[in-house]
């Protein structure tokens, strides 16, 4: 914006009521593009913002569904901003709003999980009053507060007189829970008193895969190319490669719990290359999914040739979900196609070669699904 | 009140990684030999989160970055009095780009700048926040929005430089891989260069010549020196390995530039000449400094090394225990230097690196030390510490 258009801006604010200037104020924040558009707007819209001191909390912390993941840093600075200016000049803050905010979970999921921050540090008897309520809520924050207080509880059944009746508490949790280390705790738990889990059903892993194997990748070269079965998968084709190698098509189903695979070890080492790992799946409705992967290795996810997602990088560490690729699972059969390239590094840490995948919700939740991989036969 | 702020800020300020120059020298006086979790500290602050970014301290506020939560979730901008330690106010905001590191580093890697009025916090996630010393946003990019692709998973962490309203960024990462200078002001682009695709944590430095100021990024087989005002590239040095780790510094024209070999550069129309290079001259993660005339390094093994600037010969080396992560900073003719426990040993210098001291906290620490206003500034994982007479 100019410099009359900012005078402008100020003037109209000035002569708006309470509501509306702060009401076109929040929507200058949420009007932040990309490259730094919007900024010097809502720089000033910011400062009207947090001079409204505690009146602008709730409608602040309301403005942030539908925020993108930039303007919700707007938003969630100025409501730090306001509850820090009130705190150190005692102005008062109802709580009582706050807490409201925070249980309605038709709510924004970012703001309420802010809200709660806040809320927790101001009332310390707010955890206890109203964590019970959120176990199974639909924002992630909150359900792992929650999940978190009730995991607290169990562990210190665990340590009474009679470990079983922490069995029940932690069954519940376990299907609460999202976040992979709560998830864990509550795995390795079950275990002590004798109670296996499924960790591949839990996390939605793929487990049954054709691999078709092996195009060129010498100087990381592959990556770009679209070979075949980017084009079509056709199980039964005869598809050439370099020199006197054939491709080949190998199934494997890992037993890894949460869905591995050393291609070093299914396919044997290959330098310098690429393979396509390929699964049908079974969706019993239309739904969004999270495509979740893990690799060492540059990737490209497609469903239903769709990419999802592409990275290409080498050897940097492998941890799960580090990629997520959003699509859409059809009613009945889904293909997924993971390319997994190898470099051609010599040192002893960029030997490694494989992946994981699985397909959950935003939560972290499996999605139901059937793995109808056809079976190849060498 | 800008005049009165202005006024407020004194040279001793260190306002970015390894302070003003960037070499990590300081002109104070009275920062303290020997100090203990008994004695010496002035002030302590509890941080909210881990960090390895170094304290920056500007008209009597320290500033520091953090980050918590779950999978390093939350990112914390801090500011703090720097005379009793009282925190003046905490700005968050999600961490919208990749968490993925390794281990021993974390979102708050970068080292924040800062002048009188202002403070530029950018972290690992790419996410960069600007606000005024009182706490107030004035502008934020989600870089990593802005470019998708931008990131790698082992954690970035080179620090941004302020020049002026100019504000420097190196971003060099395996996805859309950049230097940028964005308008201070603002926030908005004023010039954007593509880098090297590999991945890279050093700091840019300024160098002024011939009435410009130029930036220097060093990458892993390139040294580029830009026009800070207008992105131009105005001289480049290539190599077969530059460090990726340790940053370059600048002195009499002269740039010092870690790597297999060190390189003395002399920059010329375009190039820049060998003056010399040495392949005795180590350096692990520590960036090395200039200081009256003599050059200072830290290798793997925690040998300090005095060198002459003229032509790379070492003086005299000092063994000290590391390892270290932390640069060490000069003042007074005495070189501290942190190892990853949080002891501080301090060498002098008229000495050969005679050890004066071992002053130990017991709290593991990476980051830079800040020097400013008669204090030494430290941070850990978990408190920022104040050391002053």
């Amino acid at each position: 914006m100019n410099a009359p258009g900012a005078a402008l801006l100020v003037i109209l604010l000035a002569f708006a009521g309470p509501e509306e200037d702060l009401a076109a104020a929040l929507a200058k924040l949420k009007a932040v593009a990309p490259e730094g558009k919007g900024n010097e707007d809502a720089a000033r819209a910011w400062g009207i913002i947090v001079a409204k001191g505690p009146d602008a909390l709730i409608p602040t912390l309301a403005a942030m569904e539908g925020a993108d993941a930039r303007a919700a840093n707007w938003l969630r600075s100025a409501v730090d901003a306001i509850v820090e200016n009130a705190v150190a000049k005692k102005r008062p803050l109802d709580l009582n709003k706050v807490e409201a905010f925070v249980v309605d979970a038709k709510g924004s999921e970012i703001g309420r999980a802010l809200a709660y921050e806040w809320l927790a540090r101001l009332d310390p008897t707010a955890s206890e009053r109203i964590l019970p309520g959120l176990l199974d809520d639909p924002g992630r924050e909150l359900r792992r507060h929650a999940v978190g207080r009730a995991l607290t509880q169990a562990e210190a059944l665990l340590k009474g007189a009679d470990k079983k009746t922490a069995l029940e508490p932690l069954r519940k949790l376990l299907s609460s829970a999202r976040d992979r280390d709560q998830v864990d705790a509550i795995v390795k738990h079950l275990k002590t008193l004798g109670v296996d889990t499924d960790l591949q059903a839990l996390y939605g892993v793929i487990a049954k895969w054709v691999f078709i194997t092996t195009f060129d990748n010498t100087g990381m070269k592959g990556y770009d190319v679209a070979y075949a079965p980017e084009k079509a998968v056709d199980l039964k084709a005869a598809l050439p490669w370099k020199g006197d190698k054939a491709v080949r098509f190998v199934s494997h189903t890992t037993p890894e719990p949460r869905g591995k695979i050393d291609l070093n070890a299914v396919l044997g080492k290959e330098m310098g290359a690429v393979a396509y790992a390929y699964a049908v799946v079974d969706s019993p409705a239309e739904r969004p999914v999270e495509l979740r992967a893990a690799t060492n290795n540059a990737v490209k996810i497609f469903l239903n040739g769709e990419l999802l997602f592409f990275r290409n990088e080498y050897h940097h560490g492998m941890t799960m979900d580090q990629y997520v690729g959003r699509g859409k699972l059809h009613k009945g059969a889904n293909q997924i196609l993971i390319k997994v390239c190898q470099n051609e590094q010599k040192d002893d840490w960029a030997q490694t070669w494989g992946f994981q995948a699985r397909l959950c919700d935003p939560l972290g939740g499996a999605v139901p699904f059937t793995n109808v991989t056809p079976e190849v036969k060498p | 009140m800008i005049a009165l702020v202005l006024a407020l800020a004194l040279a001793d300020d260190w306002t970015q990684f390894r302070g003003p120059s960037g070499m990590g020298v300081s002109n104070e006086t009275g920062i303290p030999l020997e100090w203990s979790k008994e004695k010496g500290i002035t002030w302590t602050a509890d941080l909210p989160g881990v960090g390895l970014s170094s304290p920056v301290v500007a008209a009597g506020r320290v500033y520091v970055t953090a980050t918590s939560g779950h999978e390093q979730s939350l990112l914390h901008v801090l500011c703090f009095d720097a005379k009793s330690g009282a925190k003046l106010w905490e700005r968050r905001f999600w961490s919208t780009g990749s968490t993925q590191c390794n281990r021993k580093t974390n979102m708050a890697a970068p080292t924040p700048a800062a002048d009188a009025t202002r403070v530029f916090a950018l972290f690992a996630t790419c996410d960069l926040a600007a606000l005024d010393r009182d706490g107030n946003l004035l502008w934020y990019r989600s870089l990593v929005g802005d470019y998708p692709t931008i990131g790698n998973n082992v954690g970035m962490a080179a620090s941004p430089i302020l020049h002026k309203d100019t504000l420097i960024v190196a971003l060099e990462n395996v996805g859309d891989s950049f230097a940028a200078a964005i308008d201070a002001r603002t926030g908005v682009n004023l010039w954007k260069n593509a880098r090297s695709s590999k991945i890279n944590w050093t700091t840019p430095v300024l160098s002024s010549r011939r009435g410009r100021t130029e930036v220097l990024f060093q990458s892993p087989t390139e040294l580029t020196a830009y026009d800070a005002e207008t992105g131009s590239k105005v001289w480049s040095h290539e190599a077969e390995k530059f460090s990726t780790i340790p940053s370059p510094i600048v002195a009499d024209g002269t740039v010092y530039s870690p790597g297999g070999p060190f390189l003395a550069l002399k920059p010329g129309d375009g190039s820049a000449e060998r003056r010399w290079e040495s392949k005795v001259l180590g350096t692990a993660t520590a960036s090395p400094s200039i200081y009256k005339g003599r050059l200072y390094t830290v290798d793997s093994a925690g040998i300090v090394s005095c060198a002459d600037p003229a032509d790379g010969k070492v003086l005299w080396k000092s063994r000290t225990k590391g390892p270290h992560s932390a640069s060490p900073v000069i003042v007074e003719d005495r070189l501290y230097l942190l190892n990853e426990a949080g002891a501080t040993q301090v060498l002098d210098l008229k000495d050969e690196g005679k050890l004066l001291a071992t002053n130990e906290l017991g709290d593991p620490m990476l980051a830079s030390p800040a020097v400013s206003g008669g204090a030494l500034y430290l941070r850990s994982d978990k408190k920022l510490y104040c050391i002053s007479k």
